[in-house]
């Protein structure tokens, strides 16, 4: 195996289009390197993306809040103006693992490793963040949710790097929250996880919501009906109960040592609820 | 395999390896350096035992791979006493007995002084959750805790 360590995005493309079966990208390497002490792993190149200019940095653009994919997640929490913007998709991001991995995990590695518990992931779902792709064949922009396919399976083509996450700057009076449930407080993989956006009208009822439910399906789902209940009323409980019901209903969960199917819908329900309203009091407190 | 030539520093010192392009940072400290403060509890970012910090923040160096600390900056736990001259955290470790078998030492020594660059004087709580990847089979964690904030007291210039 050999390790790269380009300088820039050209380069890395270059290097993982001459090698495209058997190469990996490394970011954080906080999924890549636990798989590569496997026995089953092979690979003949690893690309180090991390000294790639610009590769580290959070950019405030036009177009929002650009977040370089090797960014690390502890980074995310010391950017003041972006906790400000997106305080759901910080908290998301700094779920993920302890302190050190926080000092090395990236949301751009979170969202391509395709794990259907990834914690940034409903975060950047329900944000609608957009994804920058550099490759072979030129760059493209999609949404995030786009980029994981299945466990596992993501729709980046060979050679493909994703440069940057792109967060929209958020409308006036908008506030994101994120949930997750673990038997533990710290260090587990989410049995549920959901992220609320949501935009006040000047009279305090909601102007448009969005809901994304991670852990809960093979990718994550994004219950628009449910969403659309909380439009045009200031969260109350009768409003509140069909939401959470209808989100309980969105999720199609499996059984596994960590929850049950009958458990995981509940508390996707419940959870979806209460980051709505941390959502609303959020997008309050905002000019 | 051919190996990787990297130059880095480590504790203040410049330092010249080889390694292989798969090879951990730790495995490069214990194996090829021999510093050997750092530990492997597991190798796979859990239990902290391994902790070091990369150009200032706290890291698993078995999830770093050796080849990736070109022009970085390192620190373990061998920088953190001056000869003699114990670090207060190393100090109160020993005076709270927070330490057993001795084997996530280390890792929590070098945590904990991280949270103490950043957070010179954390709760009770904040000190559980960024020690929260850093395991211990031996003390309960109680013992590591009173230590943390009887150094931090201490460093801080409290009268304890
Ligand atoms: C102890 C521990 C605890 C953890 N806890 C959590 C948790 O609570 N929640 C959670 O969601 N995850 C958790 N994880 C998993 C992991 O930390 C996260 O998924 C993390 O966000 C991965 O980011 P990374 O930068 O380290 O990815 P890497 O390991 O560098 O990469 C992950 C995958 O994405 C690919 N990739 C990386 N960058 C790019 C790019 N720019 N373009 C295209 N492909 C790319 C890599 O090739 C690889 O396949 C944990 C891991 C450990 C070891
Ligand atoms: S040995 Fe690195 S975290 Fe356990
Ligand atoms: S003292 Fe033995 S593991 Fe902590």
């Amino acid at each position: 195996m050999r390790y790269e360590r380009p300088e820039t995005l050209e380069d890395a493309v270059g290097l993982l289009s001459a090698t495209p079966e058997r190469s990996h990208i490394l970011a954080g390497g906080t999924d890549l390197l636990v798989r590569m002490k496997n026995d089953d792993f092979d690979a003949d190149l690893v690309v180090d993306i991390k000294r790639i200019a610009g590769m580290g940095e959070i950019a405030r653009t036009d177009a929002g809040f650009v977040i370089g994919a090797a960014v690390p997640c502890a980074k995310l929490a010391e950017d003041a103006a972006l906790v400000a913007a997106w305080p759901g998709v910080v908290e998301a991001a700094n779920l993920i693992g302890s302190t050190q991995i926080q000092s090395r995990c990236t949301m751009t590695g979170n969202l391509c490793n395709a794990g259907p518990a990834a914690d940034s992931v409903p975060a950047l779902v329900a944000v609608d963040a957009r994804v920058k792709i550099v490759g072979p064949e030129g760059n493209r922009i999609i949404p995030a949710r786009d980029v994981p396919v299945g466990p596992g399976q993501t729709s980046l083509a060979p050679g493909e790097i994703v440069a940057a996450i792109v967060l929209p700057e958020p409308a006036p009076q908008t506030g994101s929250a994120y949930l997750r449930f673990i038997p533990r407080t710290e260090m587990d993989i989410a049995v549920v996880g959901t992220a609320v956006v949501l935009t006040r009208d000047a009279d305090g009822t909601v102007a448009s919501a969005r809901v994304a439910l991670g852990a809960v399906g093979p990718r994550v789902i994004v219950p628009d009906d449910a969403a659309q209940m909380l439009v045009g009323t200031t969260l109350d409980d009768d409003t509140l109960a069909r939401f959470e019901a209808a989100c309980s209903d969105a999720a199609t969960p499996i059984d596994d040592k960590r929850g049950t199917v009958a458990f995981r819908k509940e508390v996707a329900g419940v959870l979806a609820r209460r980051a709505a309203k941390i959502a609303y009091d959020r997008a309050g407190e905002t000019q | 395999m051919t190996t990787i030539a990297v130059s880095t520093t480590i504790n203040g010192d410049d330092v010249e390896y080889l390694c292989h392009a798969d090879e951990s940072l730790l495995d490069v400290l214990r194996n090829r350096l021999g510093l050997m403060g750092s530990k492997e509890g597991c190798g796979t970012g859990d239990c902290g035992a391994c902790s070091t910090m990369l150009d200032g923040r706290i890291v698993c160096s078995c999830l770093v791979l050796g080849a990736e600390a070109e022009g970085r900056e390192i620190e373990t736990i061998e920088g953190m006493a001056h000869g003699h001259d114990l670090h207060p955290l190393q100090t109160k470790f020993l005076e709270h007995a927070a330490l057993q078998c001795g084997i996530c030492t280390p890792g929590f020594l070098m945590a904990a002084k991280a949270l103490l660059d950043v957070n010179p004087d954390p709760t009770e709580e904040e000190i559980r959750f960024w020690l929260a990847g850093n395991l211990c089979r031996c003390t309960g964690y109680d013992k590591i805790v009173r230590a943390v904030q009887d150094a931090a007291a201490e460093m801080r210039g409290d009268a304890a």
